[in-house]
């Protein structure tokens, strides 16, 4: 069968502003990843197209983008997860500088990352063998903690489009995978970053980030455990 | 061009390249360089587990894990380096706990582990010659256990301000034959190394960096293959590095097919499954390997699995896929729901995705795919890279991870054993260089350090040849899987020796369509088909040379392992005909070899 794919173009080098190219190749069957056709594109007829992508199986991240419309992993999204029967729209991820065809500039987004000060922070010396954690203590980590930081979240959220400034979703889900880790000490360090301004109650529970989550993490509920916190902190 | 200078250059930030990273003290300089933003690398892909005798679930000691692996590796593995790693295993994971690694937890609190293939105990502690048993030394994290291994370490490098070079493709080492300032390392020791060579890939930029020592952990090579499990950055650049640079690789012919790929896609799906309790079926209902290995039966080394797969599917017992390709079927339904939902949701969550398989009900489609290289660039124990049979040592330059071989996995490595390498030698590697920069200075950098990258991109940007970079690295892959994959013979290897000749030659008149300077992917897949291409070569004429089966390598014309002959490692040189063969004593102290069986 032949689809098409729609897919947003721009080189800095040539184009003033982006347009959109189409390609119509024939496929095997609905199984398709829309990484592999990509992949197609390039190496049979047009190798300036540009993307990331690394593993190809949705655990590293690289290859966020915007198909018909949702943001979603290319190497997660099967032909037969989108309506393939009209032209498939591929764009890049939204609200962030286009470098190049599909690839963005995520400076921004590892900042913001970065200032939640994303890693553990223990004031007692740590003992001989490893800490004791209760296997219910540990599994409330490992949601946030399957985060890959591919920005599907945040940039969906219409909290971004309008405040540039706003932390979003992925950075307030890496303050909870640490502020909620009972090895932690630095839960208020963190708490200070995000309760500001442009910190977390910019969200205002509009959901498109879990909507956008290719790893299926419930990025509001664990926004929410996190207002929960501040809430009692304020008290 | 632009020129910097640090005291400490490391290529890859996977998990041995930032391990790495975390030892180099402050006061000296030291950078990272990374082809994709550092928590896209291939360490995130580790799904099942890291190997420590913790004795957390069950008694267990490092004695028993050595030997395990030493059998593990068909007796290829250096003995020395093996008791490094299995002792310091116990202390590398603790370590990671209190770098705040999440793990899955046992009922007391502490690190969780499950069974794994390989890994056993005798079934009499008090007996060592007693009946091995499958044994828990799998600490693991779900079935994410290398993404939040990877995600840790980056984590700690922010924490302690390791500076990145993200999305920089390193495309050469400065080798130099000048004696070092102080020279009593150097005297005698022929080349040094003495940075390297990048492209800012969002530029295109060249930038030379000039440094006291720089470390190669730059994983993989995959994706020489057609069935791989390997991220597409897997293109095998360090090997390459190497190579080109007139320094061995060790033991190329050991390739780890991972008997659980996904059907097609070759996408891993972890032994933890196995681990769990998951069994493999032929197209008969049959659980064939309690014929292959009746001890320990699904969890038999992967090399003994991969050829058992392989073998069904040969004599009629495999399933028939739509494509004409065969497979065999990994069965979970008969799992509680938890044990699937809570330590294998990532791996059944793509047999849903990719395949539509639900595995709660219906048996997930699995074919062997290419996962790991046990073989390398050479190094001692601590991460130095040695260019001889003597190991004489290479000054400035270290190697860790997958792109070494020290040689802890020698023809066959263990499921979670690389997750373990990756730590121990990354620390050691890293330990080593921490040391050597504090009694060396900088050498002189030569003049046309970056000569050999200028006039590559300058002919793959200006050629007009008719060879295209995806043809070509198609019929690679497709050749390396049909001629050197689980199976050999001295017909298929003789014939791919001429292959790669004439893939080689092809390659110089590849030509690609991109011509600009910003994200030029295209012109990047071609350096990295260069690389492909030189990776392969020196695993060709290792599989040519060995005429044994041991470990993953497996000669239909010679079955038997011939330790008389052939314990010992191979190192490949790159000449301008057939590549030169040398040979390596194997390190043996506690383990006479025997013969392996499961």
């Amino acid at each position: 069968m032949k689809v098409t794919l729609r897919i947003q173009r721009y080189n800095p080098e040539k184009d003033s502003e982006p347009y959109y190219q189409e390609f119509s190749l024939e496929v095997d069957d609905d199984k398709e990843r829309i990484l592999d056709i990509l992949h197609r594109v390039k190496w049979q007829y047009d190798g300036t197209l540009a993307f990331r992508r690394s593993c190809a199986h949705g655990v590293c991240g690289s290859d966020g983008i915007r198909i018909n419309g949702r943001n979603r992993l290319a190497c997660s999204t099967l032909l037969r997860d989108v309506n393939y029967r009209k032209p498939i729209v591929i764009e890049p991820l939204p609200s962030m500088a286009i470098i190049k065809d599909l690839i963005v500039d995520m400076s921004d987004f590892y900042k913001k990352y970065e200032a939640v000060k994303p890693y553990l922070t223990s004031n007692a010396p740590p003992p001989e063998n490893e800490r004791l954690q209760s296997n219910e203590d540990a599994e409330k980590l490992f949601e946030s903690a399957k985060c890959i930081l591919c920005a599907c979240c945040t940039t969906s959220c219409p909290s971004t489009w309008s405040d540039g400034n706003y932390i979003g979703p992925a950075a307030l889900l890496k303050a909870y995978r640490f502020a909620f880790d009972t090895r932690d000490d630095a839960a208020d360090d963190r708490l200070d970053v995000i309760d500001t301004p442009d910190g977390i109650w910019r969200c205002h529970t509009i959901f498109n980030c879990v909507e956008a989550c290719p790893k299926e993490i419930n990025l509001t509920w664990h926004i929410s455990q996190l207002k929960k916190r501040l809430a009692e902190r304020e008290m | 061009m632009i020129k910097h200078q640090y005291d400490v250059l490391i290529v890859g930030a996977g998990g041995a390249g930032l391990r790495a990273a975390l030892e180099i003290p402050e006061g000296f300089s030291c950078a990272v360089l990374s082809k994709v933003s550092p928590t896209r690398s291939h360490t995130g892909a580790a799904q099942g587990g890291v190997g420590a005798a913790l004795g957390n679930e069950e008694e267990d000691s490092w004695e028993w894990h050595m030997f395990d692996t030493v059998k593990g590796s068909d007796y290829l593995g250096d003995q020395d380096a093996i008791e490094i790693m299995t002792k310091d295993a116990i202390r590398a994971v603790i370590e990671l706990e209190h770098m705040g690694m999440p793990f899955s937890r046992t009922p007391e609190g502490k690190i969780a582990q499950r069974r794994f293939g390989g890994h056993t105990r005798p079934e009499n502690p008090n007996d060592p010659d007693s009946k091995r048993v499958a044994v828990k030394r799998s600490c693991y994290s779900a079935d994410r256990t290398g993404h939040v291994m990877l995600h840790t370490l980056y984590e700690n490098c922010l924490k302690q301000k390791v500076q990145f070079f993200s999305e920089y493709f390193v495309t050469d080492l400065i080798m130099s034959a000048g004696q070092r300032l102080d020279s009593s390392r150097s005297s005698g020791q022929g080349n040094v190394c003495v940075g390297l060579v990048a492209l800012d890939i969002a530029t295109s930029e060249v930038h030379v960096f000039h440094a006291k020592a720089v470390m190669l952990a730059t994983g993989g090579y995959g994706r020489i293959f057609r069935i791989t499990s390997n991220a597409h950055v897997g293109t095998g650049d360090g090997f390459a590095f190497v190579y080109n640079n007139g320094l061995p690789l060790e033991d190329m012919e050991f390739v780890q097919f991972h008997p659980t790929g996904l059907w097609k896609l070759g996408i891993l799906i972890s032994e933890a499954a196995r681990g769990e309790g998951g069994i493999l079926l032929n197209n008969k209902g049959e659980r064939f390997m309690e014929r292959y290995a009746p001890t320990v039966k699904d969890l038999a080394p992967r090399d003994m699995v991969s050829r058992a797969i392989l073998t069904e599917i040969r004599e009629g017992r495999g399933f028939k896929g739509s494509d004409g390709t065969y497979y065999v079927q990994l069965d979970v339904t008969h799992l509680p729901k938890e044990v699937i939902d809570d330590k294998l949701p990532e791996i059944t969550g793509f047999a849903r995705t990719y395949l539509g398989v639900e595995p709660t009900k219906e048996p997930i489609p699995v074919q062997p795919t290419a996962h790991y290289a046990m073989g390398g660039i050479p190094t001692t124990v601590d991460g130095e890279v040695i260019k001889d049979k003597k190991s004489t040592k290479v000054p400035g330059l270290y190697a860790a991870g997958e792109a070494a071989c020290v040689s802890v996995h020698g023809g066959n490595r263990l499921g979670t054993n690389s997750l373990l390498d990756i730590i121990v030698f990354g620390r050691r590697g890293g330990k080593a260089i921490a040391k050597f920069i504090k009694d060396t200075d900088f050498a002189p950098l030569p003049n046309d350090a970056a000569e050999r990258t200028v006039s590559t991109i300058d002919r793959i940007m200006n050629s007009k040849g008719k060879e295209k970079v995806g043809a070509l690295r198609m019929e690679l892959q497709e050749k390396m899987m049909e001629k050197v994959g689980i199976f050999r013979n001295e017909k298929d290897l003789k014939e791919m020796t001429s292959e790669i000749k004439s893939l080689r030659e092809r390659y110089q008149e590849v030509s690609i369509d991109d011509k600009g300077k910003v994200f030029n992917t295209d012109l990047m897949e071609a350096i990295e088909l260069g690389n492909l291409i030189d990776t392969a070569e020196p695993i060709i004429y290792g599989a040519l040379v060995r005429q044994e089966s041991r470990g993953a390598h497996s000669r239909e014309d010679f079955p038997n392992r011939d330790d008389k002959n052939w314990l010992k490692h191979t190192l490949i040189y790159k000449t301008d005909g057939a590549p030169k063969v040398d040979y390596k004593p194997v390190s043996i102290t506690r383990f006479q070899p025997k013969e392996r069986k499961y």
